[in-house]
């Protein structure tokens, strides 16, 4: 074979096999960057922030440290000052509660909220995992798993709720860290997390999405003035497992307004779909590229040679 | 500066002339004893210890990375910068093999020597960041995470690194005078060149599109649709200005070795990149100004951050942008190396806005680097220079092999 065609059938080669991975790529990428399956029978928890006291209790965070194998709260419930200044959670916290000032003025009742992972129903730290250590069950709560975690931590920079938590300390095994709204343990089986069992004044309640959307929206129509018109996590950030209800505007209670209704996986998605086409089409552009190059300096060169060639006669 | 030696002489002969330069071991340990390998001994001296506290301590007691900024300088700076620096292997690649433009020739080399080290030093420097660095593998083979941008750039970059390896094999046989092998790997260029450049353009764009996201965290004027579009551009914008710099650098540090390409014909090159310099420049500080345009953050411009984006994008884009072009209407070679360099801090400010700087912006928790991290960043450049100079003195990458002059390669 002449040297010209083999480098062809190489070229030819190399782009064949890269258009062949945009291919198997295609579906791979299309797969769970979609909607998630929706379960419509997930769970869910509906949080109304009207009753909860905070201060003198925090059972929530105490039951989620023992639930959990986390250390006991560091500060007693009656202390105060964990409230001055706004929490989030930790390695070995997975849920605070904050206290927020009432918008509607300062002789009214604070607002106290509780935080923790909201289990998202297209989660970016999912999406963004590229071992798939984190995944959304059919039970509604996104789990994790740390046998194939690298601890890149691109989920905590996806998170648009700054939930996961690292442990930065452990130098053999560190792991991320956060709420699983007690999957192993309990909502795997159908059984309550532990801080919505705790509460004692049945701030949280436990049950299928669905009929939390409707329990909430009853209550918002029995009470219009003691709420907001407004479910949070219904539809945020394409909807959250954990959806909240308020007397005052969400944004004053540390729950974003500005993220929107879209599953934040959507937003690469596009650029996703677009490289296994640059996998297919550039190699053959640049190949071909190569390929004219090289005709183009071999016909110049034969050019030369016989210009040449003809002097020489010339001059003789 | 010694020459490369050629030939293959045998034995104890052998590793006198291609380890030691042609000196006995003793006369090459006091050659190394200048004020520059001072300085590395310094840095790596003070590096190591915080290397073992880091993998004896875990990265907590290091660093200054925290649960609400997970990612800090040896991402934005080993990862975004180290990459985009070295866009310059894969564009002169590109220029001299798909372009034909032959006059450059004399820059691949030392482009792809630079873009190697640079990828594989972005590994290095992913070994400290990544809590189970030992774990590199997973995503290529254990569990695939195909939804995550990440996992293109894993992919891409490791491909890549291959790509780069293969393209450094000619000059790496050449030095050990192994013919047969060094003609079969200069078969594979054609091959490595058009794979190392799809694979450029779609992980430098990667980087970018890692933030998209993270709508809500990177403030409006960074975060655009056009985010991978604007990091492969300035990703060519910051890799022309490093060949001029690289080149540069080289060509006064090793003076012996550059001696076959007069300093006139040299000035040529550095010219004509630095055209093109002023071309991608131009682009690069039009499309900044588009995704302001197609998302409306017009009144942003008059906040703060708005100040903070118009000197990253007027002041190290456009005005390098226009150094480039007086520099080359003038012909002025300084004044381009002045461009280049302008332009080379300009990229890098780029990828700390979008990493650190314009990220998490509206967090109360704001992070600011530990001293230890930027040494570990210094410490991995400064391996690189020395695995640079060390090569560089060995392999024919500035100066041309006598055995294969008027090869094409």
């Amino acid at each position: 074979m002449d040297p010209s065609r083999r480098q062809f059938l190489k070229t030819a080669g190399v782009a064949a096999a890269a258009a062949a991975a945009g291919i198997v790529a295609k579906p791979l990428t299309a797969e769970a960057n979609v909607h998630v399956e929706a379960n419509p029978d997930r769970f869910g928890v509906l949080t109304d922030t009207t009753l909860c006291i905070g201060l003198n209790c925090r059972r929530c965070e105490i039951a989620c440290a023992k639930e959990n194998g986390n250390p006991p709260i560091d500060t007693p419930p009656e202390d105060e000052s964990v409230f001055d200044h706004l929490r989030r959670t930790h390695e070995n916290q997975f849920t605070v509660v904050n206290r927020y000032p009432n918008p509607h003025g300062a002789d009214k009742h604070p607002i106290y909220v509780k935080k923790q992972c909201m289990h998202c129903d297209e989660p970016a730290c999912s999406s963004a995992c590229f071992v798939k250590a984190l995944r959304k069950t059919k039970e509604g709560p996104v789990v994790y798993d740390a046998s194939v975690c690298v601890g890149c931590r691109y989920c905590m920079v996806a998170c648009p709720f700054d939930i996961p938590a690292y442990e930065y300390h452990n130098p053999t095994s560190p792991k991320v860290r956060k709420c699983t709204m007690c999957y192993a343990t309990r909502t795997s089986l159908g059984r309550k997390p532990a801080c919505v069992e705790a509460c004692p004044k049945e701030v949280m309640t436990f049950g299928k999405r669905s009929d939390l959307i409707k329990l909430a929206y009853e209550k918002i129509q029995a009470d219009p003035v003691r709420y907001e018109r407004h479910l949070y996590g219904e539809h945020e950030v394409g909807g959250t497992s954990w959806m909240f209800l308020s007397g005052a505007p969400f944004e004053k209670i540390g729950l974003p307004e500005h993220l929107g209704d879209v599953g934040l996986p959507e937003y690469p998605r596009n650029y996703l779909s677009a490289a296994p086409l640059v996998m297919a089409i550039w190699p053959a552009l640049w190949g071909g590229l190569y390929m004219f190059t090289k005709r183009r300096d071999e016909l110049e060169k034969q050019e030369k040679e016989k210009g040449h060639e003809t002097h020489d006669q010339e001059e003789k | 500066m010694a020459a490369p030696s050629i030939g293959r002489p045998a034995g104890s002969d052998w590793v006198r002339e291609k380890i030691f330069l042609g000196m006995t071991p003793r006369e090459y340990v006091r050659s190394l004893v200048t004020p520059g390998n001072a300085v590395a001994a310094v840095i790596l001296a003070v590096g190591l210890p915080i290397t073992f506290i880091r993998f004896t301590q875990g990265m907590g007691a290091v660093s200054n990375l925290s649960d609400a900024n997970p990612w800090g300088v040896w991402i934005a700076f080993d990862v975004l910068c180290g990459v985009a620096l070295a866009a310059g292997g894969f564009l002169t690649g590109g220029a001299v093999h798909l372009f034909g433009m032959k006059e450059y020739k004399p820059l691949v080399r030392p482009a792809i020597l630079t873009g190697f080290l640079g990828y594989a030093l972005v590994v290095v420097g992913l070994l400290f960041d990544l809590g189970r660095p030992w774990r590199l593998p997973y995503p290529m083979m254990v569990s695939l995470g195909t939804t995550s941008v990440l996992f293109e750039v894993g992919w891409c970059v490791a491909l890549y690194l291959m790509c780069q390896a293969v393209e450094m094999l000619p000059p790496v046989f050449e030095w050990l005078g192994y013919k047969r092998l060094r003609q079969w790997a200069v078969g594979l260029t054609a091959g490595a060149t058009v794979t190392a450049v799809v694979l450029s353009t779609l992980h430098q764009s990667s980087l970018g599109a890692l933030f998209l996201i993270a709508p809500g965290k990177l403030h409006p004027l960074w975060y655009t649709m056009y985010l991978p579009v604007y990091f492969i551009c300035s990703a060519i914008g910051g890799g022309i200005g490093m060949i001029i710099f690289e080149s540069s650098l080289s060509h006064s540090y090793f003076k012996e070795q550059t001696k076959h390409h007069p300093h006139g014909e040299f000035d040529k090159l550095t010219i004509g990149l630095g055209k093109a310099g002023a071309v991608v420049m131009y682009m690069n500080f039009l499309l900044r100004w588009l995704g302001v345009a197609h998302d409306n953050r017009w009144e942003l411009l008059t906040t703060g951050w708005g100040a903070w984006w118009l000197v990253e994008v007027v002041g190290f884009i456009g005005l390098p942008c226009l150094v480039y072009l007086w520099g080359y209407r003038k012909d002025n070679v300084l004044a381009i190396r002045i461009a280049a360099v302008w332009s080379v801090i300009g990229l890098i400010l780029n990828r700390f806005n979008v990493g650190l700087i314009a990220f998490n912006y509206t967090s109360t928790e704001r992070y600011v680097p530990r001293w230890t991290e930027i040494w570990v960043s210094v410490m991995i450049i400064t391996i690189g220079v020395l695995i640079f100079r060390w090569m560089v003195n060995r392999m024919p990458i500035l100066l041309q092999h006598p055995d294969y002059a008027g090869d094409e390669h």
